[in-house]
């Protein structure tokens, strides 16, 4: 391969620096090599019907996804929706229910973790409902609000709403006591100390809270879709029925996609709060 | 040589007075605690102390580790409740903390997500609201030139040394304009060279100043160097002041010249035999509690 060459003949000094260079050339080889292998196998295999009938080969599939994503919006009725759209509406639904969620989950949990009355009195519902199945509140959204879309938005929220507040409360209540010592010492109100002190010192923890509260959004929007009318994840249902598996495909790769893209978001954000603090 | 003072007897030049003060961390004897047998009994930090610091005096409190030092400088800023006896400052009982009094602490106790003027800032606007923008700002450049930090205002507690930190942590506690400066080993974080850096800053400040320090150290160098008295404690539990130095000499004081006073080398022997003391009878009692 080229990549050994890089360190021959270097002298000493980058010699050190060699091996860290390598591993991210060799890391990067390794990634298309086993790219190239998959894509080679998948393409080989489903030409020769080694797997169940009707696997589309690797070509086929990414035809089907340069054409989805060069014609991300047309609309020919809610069977026959660009990906763009419904792209546009999982994400309309999940920033609605997210942003629902945080809007709750942020002030209870600062507040949970400030006092220990608090957490102590809403620490069992917390605890009874975070492990409950998203999918588990689906009829009972249904039933009540008797709408699709509301449905969707509720099923995020009541998901998504875990991770920030248990987060917000674990970094409010875990605050340096030399911070709060400063703002003490200093005679400062219980308001200022609060917006000044705890809520920047708590940051990196709700932040990563956040970030957690995002990835379950966007695991559970697919899901619930499934069950509703329109977005990424009724773009599967409607492929499934249509039996036509390339376009489940891509629709997974743009899903997962997605889901990087709005990780990284909230990755930069950890960032960007942390100031020098555990990295 | 030996300063005690009679307790109970009230100096009318003090500033501060610590009367016969004692404090106790509640231990656990509920009948929650006693049903899960997870009682713990009182636990007396620091018992009967009294002691009279005059205005504009450096002092310090030596002792050995757990002694009680943070607790008793806790009580003095107001950060902790007094259990039994009173400290007056300015003839007010302390009953809690108070813009009188700054406060330096070992780990700098910075905020990470604020600049170094931002720190500053937090602590001006929380003493004085009232205070212009402009005289905000003044006092807050000032502060910063005082510990030689012009430069680094915009800079984040994490792009700054330890020695860096530690300055701008007695910037903001002077920033406020106190009356009395609390510093928790101030520089025990430090290397020590650092360290050094350090204690001539304080010695040219307090120079310029002259506010009451009341300081925790474990160095007796550092204690010879910056303070007029040494206040030597015994150890715990229930500890008590066993000595108080008067350091005489002439200020302002050099690190390089200073042990040539006839008197440096007697006072650091009888600092020395103290603390020896005391910890090694620490020492004896936890080898005796693992017997
Ligand atoms: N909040 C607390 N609760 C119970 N015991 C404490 C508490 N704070 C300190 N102590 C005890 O009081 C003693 C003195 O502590 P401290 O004042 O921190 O000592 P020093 O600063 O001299 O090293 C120690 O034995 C410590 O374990
Ligand atoms: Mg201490």
């Amino acid at each position: 391969m080229t990549l050994s060459n890089t360190a021959t003949g270097a002298i000493a000094k980058s010699k050190r620096n060699a091996p860290l260079i390598n591993e991210n050339v060799q890391a990067v080889g390794l990634f298309l090599i086993s790219l190239i292998v998959f894509l080679l196998f998948w393409e080989i295999g489903a030409r020769f019907g080694l797997f169940s009938q009707g696997m589309p080969t690797a070509s086929k599939t990414l035809q089907e996804f340069c054409w989805w994503t060069t014609h991300p919006f047309f609309n020919n009725g809610p069977n026959d929706l660009g990906i763009g759209w419904n792209l546009l509406i999982s994400l309309r639904r999940v920033a609605i229910g997210y942003i629902l969620a945080s809007l709750i989950a942020v002030p209870l949990g600062v507040l949970m973790g400030i006092s220990p009355v608090a957490y102590k009195a809403f620490n069992p519902y917390v605890q009874l409902l975070k492990p409950v199945s998203p999918l588990a509140w689906l009829p009972l959204g249904l039933y009540v609000l008797r709408d699709s879309e509301q449905t969707g938005i509720f099923i995020i929220l009541i998901s998504s709403i875990w991770p920030t507040l248990i987060n917000t409360a674990f970094g409010v209540a875990n605050v340096d006591k030399d911070y709060l010592d400063v703002a003490n010492v200093l005679g400062a109100s219980r308001w200022r100390t609060i917006f000044k002190v705890i809520i920047p010192a708590a940051l990196p923890n709700i932040v990563s809270g956040l970030r957690i509260s995002m990835g379950i959004s966007w695991l559970v929007i697919v899901a619930a879709e499934m069950l509703l009318g329109t977005g990424l994840g009724y773009f599967i249902w409607n492929e499934w029925n249509n039996l036509y598996i390339p376009n489940i495909l891509v629709a997974i790769f743009i899903i997962g996609l997605v889901g990087l893209l709005l990780d990284s978001v909230f990755a930069a954000l950890e960032k960007f709060v942390a100031f020098g603090r555990n990295s | 040589m030996n300063g005690a003072m009679p307790t109970n007897q009230v100096s009318p030049s003090a500033q501060l007075s610590i009367r016969n003060v004692t404090k106790v961390f509640a231990g656990k004897k509920g009948w929650f605690d006693q049903l899960t047998r997870k009682t713990k009994a009182d636990f007396t930090a620091i018992q009967d102390i009294s002691l009279e610091i005059e205005p504009n005096t450096f002092v310090s409190i030596i002792g050995p580790s757990g002694c009680g030092k943070s607790t008793l400088l806790g009580m003095i800023a107001g950060l902790m409740s007094i259990t039994d006896g009173e400290i007056v400052l300015n003839a007010q009982p302390i009953t809690g903390p108070g813009p009188d009094r700054g406060m330096v602490f070992q780990n700098y106790a910075l905020m990470p997500w604020m600049t170094v003027e931002e720190n500053i800032r937090f602590a001006v606007e929380t003493v004085h609201p009232q205070l212009s923008a402009k005289a905000m700002s003044r006092v807050i450049k000032e502060n910063i030139q005082l510990v030689g930090l012009t430069g680094a205002e915009q800079k984040h507690p994490h792009e700054l040394s330890g020695g860096m930190r530690q300055r701008v942590g007695i910037a903001r506690a002077l920033a406020i304009n106190p009356q009395i400066l609390l510093m928790d080993e101030p520089f025990g974080a430090l290397d020590a060279l650092t360290r050094g850096f350090l204690q001539d800053e304080i010695e040219r400040i307090w120079e310029q100043q002259r506010k009451t320090v009341i300081m925790i150290t474990h160095s007796i160098e550092e204690a010879l160097l910056l303070s007029d008295r040494i206040v030597m404690m015994t150890r715990g539990p229930a500890a008590r002041v066993d000595e108080i130095l008067e350091v005489p000499f002439p200020r302002p004081r050099n690190r390089e010249t200073i042990d040539q006073h006839p008197a440096y080398h007697a006072l650091k022997a009888e600092m020395e035999s103290h603390l020896f003391r005391e910890t090694r009878a620490v020492e004896a009692a936890r080898i005796q509690r693992a017997e």
